[in-house]
């Protein structure tokens, strides 16, 4: 099994993660607005707990987003500095895929992952888990304002991730009858990205460093004049 | 014995990334062979439906070209990754959003090599660009620099060794143009179009005033040339004004910044008694200027130094030798990733003082 380490600094929390095997080492913080000053300490951190050095990874994995622009790029910039200097391609992973795994991890079957998209709106992805505990994705992820949501067929979801923190009540009446649990407190954490990236890169998902890049959702972010 | 003579000889080859506004760079430069490969990606086409730049949208463009363009000067240079010695790059002043993104791929870069990295005050790069042509300037100068973000007077004594002597106190110069361009109905960014439309304008027809020269200092302000170009194409017809006025407004304005700019110069020349002026940023391309500045420095015997075009302009050259003059000192980022997105110039000291 292959040896990834990865990033994921889209919300609040900042964390690095190792994975070798099926075994993982993690650091995690929740610390806003800290994300650059603190992530390579993480890195440097996990590497030292496995014993491990950058150039004896097989591949890097980031949490490309949808959520904070700037915690993305934080992500993506320093997953294609590592990349480079280690040699090693990068794996793009669903911020949304990596906060359902959380869920998933504890128990979820089927995952509503939220999170605050600021401006009235939020990002918004389903997720079920597959046969090996993986979340899969059960629909398009979506930025858009919370009573407009799609929730697929069927019954049996947990709500997930800060995005149920911020605009509960509007999922809740949207999703109905379907949702059976809300967990707010849920957030994507590096030890999901690199699970989902294990996966990724046995089915050869991995990309060339400068392939490393955020999926924002969100494209319209100025208005053209006139 | 040999691993240590290699990375002493590998310690020296720095590259330099430059991400602070809306130009995307990366450059190698290495002590005694000088710049090995620069590249630069101008994001113009970007903004332009915007008429000026959209920070995250710069931001967004540097995480995408960044990384293709160090791959591209490391290739020029028929080096990888591991044949650096050190990795400079722009920490400041800037877009916040838009350093952060080199300042990462750079800090982790370096990190990842287990070589040191540096964050490089963006206007010490420009200062510094005249030393990377074949015959530097000798130190002390005076440096004008002027560009669509500053428009600053700064006495050079040498590395780090800066005293602002004068600076402008709203518009930087190359805004001016831009706006004014803007207003005359030139397309983004209109500062060349608009010197290229002066070329066609007939001299007096129409006065501007020379901001701030009537009192001795050396600040600038180009807010009021602006707000007297609207007045001037307002009373010449607005909209309606013909290309020939167009034309002659272009040159009045451009004659009054230029003047202005030559009167400056030549004060904070005889200020310092320093006889060298070097002139950097992306105004210093403006022909008008050039002229103006090359025949007032034949008179007053003062030699005036312009970098190469692609050294003026925005670039990552310049960072990379700012960075290796100063790692080369030993001054060493720690691991966080930082970006000071204000910076103030006086705040720098010689290399290894800090």
């Amino acid at each position: 099994m292959s040896r990834i380490l990865a990033l994921e600094t889209a919300t609040d929390a900042c964390s690095v993660a190792l994975r070798v095997c099926g075994e993982t080492v993690e650091r995690r913080v929740v610390a806003p607005r800290e994300h650059a000053a603190r992530i390579l300490s993480l890195v440097e951190a996990v590497l030292a707990e496995a014993g491990l050095v950058g150039t004896g990874l097989d591949a890097l994995a980031f949490g490309r987003g949808p959520g904070s622009f700037t915690g993305l790029r934080i992500a993506a910039g320093v997953a294609q500095g590592l990349a480079l200097a280690w040699g090693l391609p990068v794996v793009p992973v669903s911020t949304l895929a990596a906060l359902a795994q959380d869920a998933v991890e504890a128990g979820a079957a089927r995952v509503l992952a939220a999170l605050d998209a600021r401006m009235g709106e939020v990002y918004w992805g389903a997720f079920t888990a597959d046969a090996a505990d993986l979340a899969a994705p059960a629909g398009a992820e979506a930025v858009c304002p919370p009573h407009a949501v799609a929730v697929p067929e069927g019954g049996g979801w947990v709500g997930a991730g800060p995005g149920w923190a911020a605009h509960g009540e509007a999922l809740r009446a949207r999703a109905g009858n379907a949702l059976v649990a809300v967990e707010p407190e849920r957030l994507p954490w590096a030890g999901r990205v690199a699970r989902l990236a294990q996966v990724a890169l046995a089915r050869g998902e991995a990309v060339p460093p400068e392939g490393g890049v955020p999926v924002y959702l969100r494209t319209r972010v100025a208005d053209t004049p006139r | 014995m040999r691993v240590a003579l290699r990375v002493q000889l590998g310690a020296m080859r720095v590259l330099g990334i430059e991400t602070s506004c809306d130009e995307t760079a990366a450059a190698l430069y290495e002590p005694g062979r000088g710049l090995l490969a620069q590249a630069v990606h101008s994001q113009v086409a970007v903004h332009a439906p915007y008429g000026g730049v959209v920070p995250e949208l710069a931001s967004r463009d540097h995480v995408r070209k960044l990384l293709p363009l160090v791959r591209q000067v490391l290739e020029a240079a028929g080096c990888g990754p591991r044949d650096l010695g050190g990795v400079a790059y722009t920490a400041g002043p800037g877009l916040v959003g838009a350093l952060l993104v080199g300042a990462s791929v750079g800090r982790a870069l370096a990190q990842g090599l287990g070589v040191p990295a540096l964050g490089v005050h963006h206007m010490e790069g420009h200062l510094l660009a005249p030393m990377l042509e074949p015959e530097p300037p000798g130190f002390p100068f005076v440096a004008l620099l002027v560009s669509g973000g500053h428009t600053l007077l700064v006495a050079v004594e040498g590395v780090g060794r800066y005293r602002i002597l004068g600076q402008t106190l709203d518009d930087a110069v190359g805004e001016a143009f831009d706006k004014t361009a803007k207003l005359l109905g030139l397309p983004y960014p209109g500062g060349p179009a608009l010197a290229a439309l002066a070329e066609r304008g007939r001299p007096g027809r129409f006065a501007f005033p020379r901001p701030m020269t009537e009192r001795p200092g050396l600040d600038f302000s180009f807010s009021g040339i602006k707000t007297h170009a609207i007045q001037v194409l307002r009373q010449a017809g607005g909209e309606a004004a013909d290309e020939q006025t167009r034309a002659d407004i272009a040159h009045a304005f451009q004659e009054a910044i230029v003047e202005t700019l030559v009167i400056k110069c030549r004060r904070a020349v005889e200020a310092t008694g320093f006889g060298r002026l070097v002139v950097a940023g992306g105004v210093g391309a403006n022909r008008a200027l050039r002229a103006a500045l090359a025949a007032w420095g034949g008179r007053a015997g003062v030699e005036v130094r312009y970098p190469r075009p692609e050294l003026c302009t925005d670039n990552a050259a310049m960072i990379a030798y700012a960075g290796a003059v100063r790692l080369a000192a030993g001054e060493r980022e720690g691991p966080a990733i930082r970006v000071r997105p204000r910076w103030p110039l006086d705040e720098l000291r010689p290399p290894g003082a800090t």
